[in-house]
């Protein structure tokens, strides 16, 4: 049974048309990397699929209910469905505990010392449990990012949705992020990943999307879309990274 | 009666100490409360005139926050086009001419500068929360956060600290500017000084004591506000919680510490 079914979506920011009709289903345990030039729309569905964009027309069925339905809450289904931005988007005026905790205090109305405990476990997990009490701006790019993935993880999510996690960061940073996300891969969770890093994509996911100008032009295992792609445009996509 | 500039001012400071401190005082608790009160109708107004509203709101709700956004514009426009002390003179004696209400003075010296400051600090808490990264209202609704919650928990928090060295600018402008309310008869330091003044025919010496304690209470308010906006941003630096070696050989970047920088600059405890 799908997680997340994405159902004929698509976004129009005025008469700019974003994305077309994508479609396509989130299993269990699932590693999608979304992968596609800048601009292609890659960032707009997972924004979509998090509801921080609303879509023009299409559903999106959450454990087969759609998540448009007036019965189910938007904030619940947030929380489950947990987001990394590129930008880390880490609360400026708290801690990196209270960062962590906050969600879980507020949102899942956790107790604080409860709240405290999974923080700490997940801040240790991403290493980031020395620490805790600094601020955002005193952290590194990599810091940064890894307590937003613990931030996200407190939630307990059903799926995590990266929007290029790494694009902020320089070289040594990308790899104590992509560290992590490996963890959390080879522990089964679901992740959802727009990428620019394809190595990683080709090593970590069990399915790859390209995105054209807002189309998804292939879809597959890494073998058939990145060694083996169909199409001309993943050739031409793929050849010129090769290139870079 | 003495000779001289500076014993003319003592011998005047001497003998009307009570007055002018009285005025003083009077000036500065106009000032904290105008500002107090001004900074909550600020916080309300400005909250409300950044209230989104989407195509697809119910058509009522939307009606209803165009209109109280209208209202604000209103008194926001009103209160900032017109004169404090045109202001004074328009509610004290209008709310006594149509409404037959006397006012008491102090009540009215209040009600003014509240509602003066207030429509002043309603743009500045707008533009406070707009000037915050829409990454963070997208964090917050990323886990889930509702509006008010992403408001009371990530934004205001963050918006109050960008906006208090305004707050502060209104307090130290509502000590000075609350010398206008001496057209209604307050009697604070301005009016203070002229009763002094005219008891002698000196005003040079006597507002040469008033402009020294005006420049006291504005100069301490502002060193004060200085001291709060430091507390509110926190250390400097921060207590690493580990015993873990390898901490320390990982990148770790901190605002370096003024005040100090020396051997004990990265403190380590367990946790």
């Amino acid at each position: 049974m799908s997680i997340l079914s994405i159902k004929h979506l698509s976004k129009t920011f005025g008469t700019h048309i974003v994305l077309t009709d994508i479609d396509f289903d989130v299993e269990k345990k699932d590693i999608i990397s979304i992968i596609g030039s800048s601009g292609s729309g890659k960032s707009t569905i997972l924004r979509c699929i998090n509801l921080l964009e609303k879509p023009t027309t299409g559903d999106i069925l959450y454990n087969n209910k759609s998540i448009f339905d007036t019965n189910n809450s938007i904030s619940s289904y947030r929380s489950k469905v947990g987001m990394v931005f590129q930008n880390f988007n880490l609360f400026n005026n708290m801690s990196v505990l209270k960062n962590c905790m906050i969600g879980q205090e507020k949102v899942l109305k956790i107790k604080e010392d409860e709240a405290k405990d999974t923080s700490i476990f997940f801040l240790k997990k991403v290493g980031m449990l020395p620490y805790i009490n600094a601020k955002p701006r005193q952290l590194s790019g990599g810091q940064k990012q890894r307590v937003a993935i613990a931030r996200a993880l407190c939630m307990k999510p059903d799926a995590l949705l990266f929007d290029e996690p790494t694009s902020a960061l320089d070289p040594q940073m990308v790899n104590e992020v992509l560290l992590v996300m490996r963890d959390l891969a080879n522990e089964g969770m679901t992740m959802l990943i727009v990428t620019h890093e394809m190595a990683f994509a080709k090593d970590v996911s069990n399915k790859i999307l390209f995105i054209h100008e807002g189309h998804i032009v292939e879809q597959g295992s890494p073998e058939e879309v990145l060694k083996n792609p169909k199409e001309e445009k993943t050739k031409d996509f793929l050849k010129r990274f090769i290139e870079r | 009666m003495p000779i001289g500039f500076i014993n003319i001012m003592t011998f005047l400071f001497e003998k009307y100490a009570l007055s002018f401190l009285r005025g003083a005082g009077y000036s500065l608790l106009l000032a904290l409360v105008g500002t107090f009160f001004g900074t909550l109708i600020g916080l309300l107004c400005g909250i409300i005139m950044t209230i989104p509203i989407s195509k697809d709101d119910k058509t009522w709700y939307k009606i209803i926050i165009h209109t109280i956004k209208f209202i604000i514009n209103a008194y926001v426009e009103i209160f900032r086009g017109t004169p404090m002390m045109v202001q004074s003179m328009f509610i004290y004696f209008g709310a006594s001419a149509l409404f037959s209400i006397n006012m008491d003075i102090m009540f009215a010296a209040f009600f003014i500068v509240s509602i003066n400051t207030g429509a002043y600090m309603t743009e500045t808490v707008r533009g406070g929360i707009i000037s915050i990264d829409d990454g963070q209202f997208e964090g917050a609704k990323a886990i889930g956060m509702n509006h008010y919650q992403t408001m009371r928990y990530i934004i205001l928090p963050q918006s109050l600290r960008n906006i208090m060295p305004q707050i502060g600018n209104n307090l130290i402008i509502n000590i000075k500017d609350t010398c206008v309310l001496s057209v209604i008869g307050v009697v604070e330091l301005f009016y203070a000084s002229k009763g002094v003044a005219g008891a002698y025919y000196k005003y040079f010496e006597t507002f040469t004591i008033t402009m020294i304690i005006y420049f006291i209470m504005t100069f301490i308010s502002s060193k004060i506000l200085r001291f709060i906006e430091s507390k509110m941003d926190g250390p400097l630096d921060y207590d690493l919680a580990s015993t873990d070696t390898l901490a320390y050989t990982s990148e770790m970047y901190s605002i370096p510490n003024k005040r100090k920088l020396n051997d004990d600059y990265f403190h380590y405890k367990d946790i």
